[in-house]
């Protein structure tokens, strides 16, 4: 594609100062060490998929968004659509950072009677914008509500995370194209792309076992795992040749990723996907790169292990 | 009111109520997967072009920017053929709408068997069975073009998820101007002691006829309109088994989970009589909807039949 138009209707934010640097990443500690609370105190849920993503959401919530934990319904608000609707502990864990309800709160998760629902139900608690879990809708509904900003001549953006099972989905391809079609400039896709999904590895990037690349297709390796499930390579060449702006960056680089998503949000004529490299696991050693804990909860011991690794 | 001897389909009113009501005010928009012109949904594309989206062959994609739409205060309509919503996106209207209850209505053409010569595929004789499994969404099958620009109104005028079941071909159009549907409500059509048949969509006219040749065998027939399956007029249902002692259903669709379950749970629950279901057992198959309404014995005579026979069940008890 051409070279990126610039706009001038974004107030472009101040950069990161040192400062403001540190505090993100104390936050984002915080909610690492949320995660894999919430996580062993449930004995279920998905960490793996929360950590890689815990640097973007801050980066959104602490930084990029326009919104007011108080006033959750707050019309001119920007929207933050998750897509990847198992990634509830990272995300609940941020919203409750950000003031949307007690940190204390975060320990009922996936209980009965609780608010924090294993997976997202929309406006529960306040600031869950979206009911998601199934994969692949959140693109459309972003579109859905892009188009109504537009309609209404309002300047609230939609972000929308997306995961590589999302990708997988056939859905997020259609609005994708729809996006494009439909020129929308306030719209902006974040890709966690970690390369691992449920059953194992998403292609070979992160797969340590005995090569067989020369096999077409997904296969299971001597651990279990399945190892090239679905590979989305070339990921970047797929968005732009759907008719958007494509950027890419570290997904854990809090000032590459401010910088880079402050970048879309300035890109006009079409809509910006920002494909992240991220590290599923990313933070707890035993967890990273690795399938077991896309939707197991750590044990007692390995939670333990895990916080201190967190600095808890 | 009834047999006007004019014929429509009941798609025919998506497009122009719809322009109504968005000139009387409504915040509507419409989401459109290349089926608006059969589905009329397109007359109000040309209307409100900035109010219509297209998103291509996608239904899934559609339902999602219709519930997007609708989160952001629309009332969004999406249009297209029954088998393709919910039948090609029953998750995204699971997840997407029906879950967290937004203000999405579902305009749904060529429900039934009456699609006719395109065959199986495009004939949905499902769909009632998988929107009722949905608790938030309010269900109507309008009996003709006037039920249905009236029902159409409701879903716009009242917030929440609907699914309204229109047809491909031009059937009888049995109600005049002075009719009101009205939400939750069976409409009696006509009045009998004996038996009561109970019907939806095109079935209501042949439910009328079916009275017709009862009556000349001196066997009165009470005919319930039951356009509106959910909210569901069970007060109707338990009068109808009460006063008449026996119901026969009659549904242009599969047997299982539609019109015939609903009214079979409620008489089990309330008031058990005996209850003929009628509706299809089987897939579809290409042919003129009206040769394929006699194919598959959905026909005036076979209403009556299933009544005789419960009469004679009642008598024999």
């Amino acid at each position: 594609m051409g070279s990126a138009e610039k706009g001038t209707n974004s107030t472009p934010l101040a950069a990161l100062s040192a400062d403001r640097l540190t505090e993100l990443e104390a936050t984002a500690r915080r909610v690492r060490q949320h995660i894999v609370r919430m996580t062993a105190a449930a004995g279920s849920g998905h960490p793996g998929g929360s950590l890689s993503c815990v640097e973007i959401l801050v980066a959104l919530y602490f930084h990029l968004l326009r919104h007011d934990p108080r006033n959750p319904y707050w019309p001119q608000r920007d929207r933050f659509v998750l897509s990847k609707g198992h990634a509830t502990p990272a995300y609940y864990a941020v919203l409750a950072e950000a003031g949307y309800f007690p940190t204390q709160e975060l320990l009922t998760f996936r209980q009965l009677g609780s608010r924090l629902q294993g997976h997202t139900v929309m406006a529960c608690p306040p600031g869950v914008e979206m009911s998601a879990g199934a994969l692949g809708m959140g693109l459309s509904f972003s579109l859905g509500l892009a188009l109504a900003a537009r309609l209404d001549g309002a300047d609230w953006r939609v972000y929308c995370l997306l995961s590589d099972g999302d990708c997988n989905e056939g859905q997020t391809w259609e609005a994708a194209m729809a996006a494009a079609h439909h020129r929308l400039d306030n719209l902006t896709a974040i890709v966690d792309y970690n390369r691992i999904q449920n059953d194992g590895f998403s292609d070979y990037t992160h797969y340590r076992g005995a090569d067989s690349r020369g096999r077409p297709g997904g296969w299971v390796g001597p651990d279990g795992y399945t190892v090239n499930i679905m590979s989305l390579e070339p990921l970047a060449d797929k968005w732009r040749a759907f008719g958007w702006h494509v950027l890419e960056c570290d997904g854990h680089d809090l000032p590459q990723l401010v910088a880079t998503l402050e970048e879309a949000r300035g890109l006009r004529g079409r809509p910006a996907a920002v494909i992240c490299h991220t590290v599923k696991g990313r933070g707890v050693s035993f967890m990273e790169h690795n399938p077991a804990f896309h939707g197991k909860a750590p044990t007692p011991e390995q939670a333990e292990q895990a916080l201190r690794e967190l600095g808890a | 009111m009834v047999q006007t001897g004019r014929t429509a389909a009941t798609r025919e009113a998506l497009g122009p109520t719809l322009v109504r009501l968005a000139q009387e005010g409504l915040d509507i928009v419409v989401v459109d997967a290349d089926l608006g012109v059969s589905t009329t949904a397109a007359q109000f594309g040309r209307q409100f072009p900035d109010r219509f989206f297209t998103v291509g062959v996608a239904e899934q994609n559609a339902v999602g920017v219709a519930a997007g739409l609708a989160a952001a205060g629309k009332i969004a309509f999406v249009s297209s053929f029954a088998v393709f919503i919910p039948g090609h996106c029953y998750d995204q209207v699971r997840v997407a709408v029906a879950q967290p209850n937004l203000n999405v209505k579902i305009a749904a053409s060529h429900g039934g068997i009456v699609t006719g010569e395109d065959g199986a595929s495009a004939q949905a004789l499902e769909d009632l069975a998988l929107m009722l499994a949905l608790p938030t969404f309010r269900v109507i099958v309008p009996a003709d073009v006037v039920e249905c620009a009236q029902a159409i109104e409701e879903a716009a005028r009242r917030y929440g998820p609907f699914y309204i079941r229109m047809v491909r071909p031009k059937v009888p159009v049995i109600y005049d101007d002075s009719y009101r549907f009205q939400l939750g409500r069976a409409h009696r059509l006509r009045d009998g002691a004996d038996v009561t048949i109970i019907a939806i969509g095109v079935m209501v006219p042949a439910a009328l006829e079916a009275a017709e040749l009862l009556a000349r065998q001196g066997i009165g027939c009470r005919v319930l309109n039951m356009a509106s399956l959910r909210p569901l007029d069970e007060e109707a249902i338990v009068a109808a088994a009460r006063e008449t002692g026996a119901i026969v259903t009659a549904e242009d669709h599969s047997l299982h989970g539609g019109l015939g379950s609903l009214v079979a749970q409620v008489t089990a629950r309330r008031c058990p009589v005996p209850v003929a279901c009628v509706g299809l057992e089987s897939f579809g198959t290409s042919g003129r909807w009206d040769e394929l309404l006699q194919h598959y014995r959905l026909t005036p005579e076979r209403l009556a039949q299933e009544a005789r026979g419960l009469l004679a069940a009642k008598r024999g008890g």
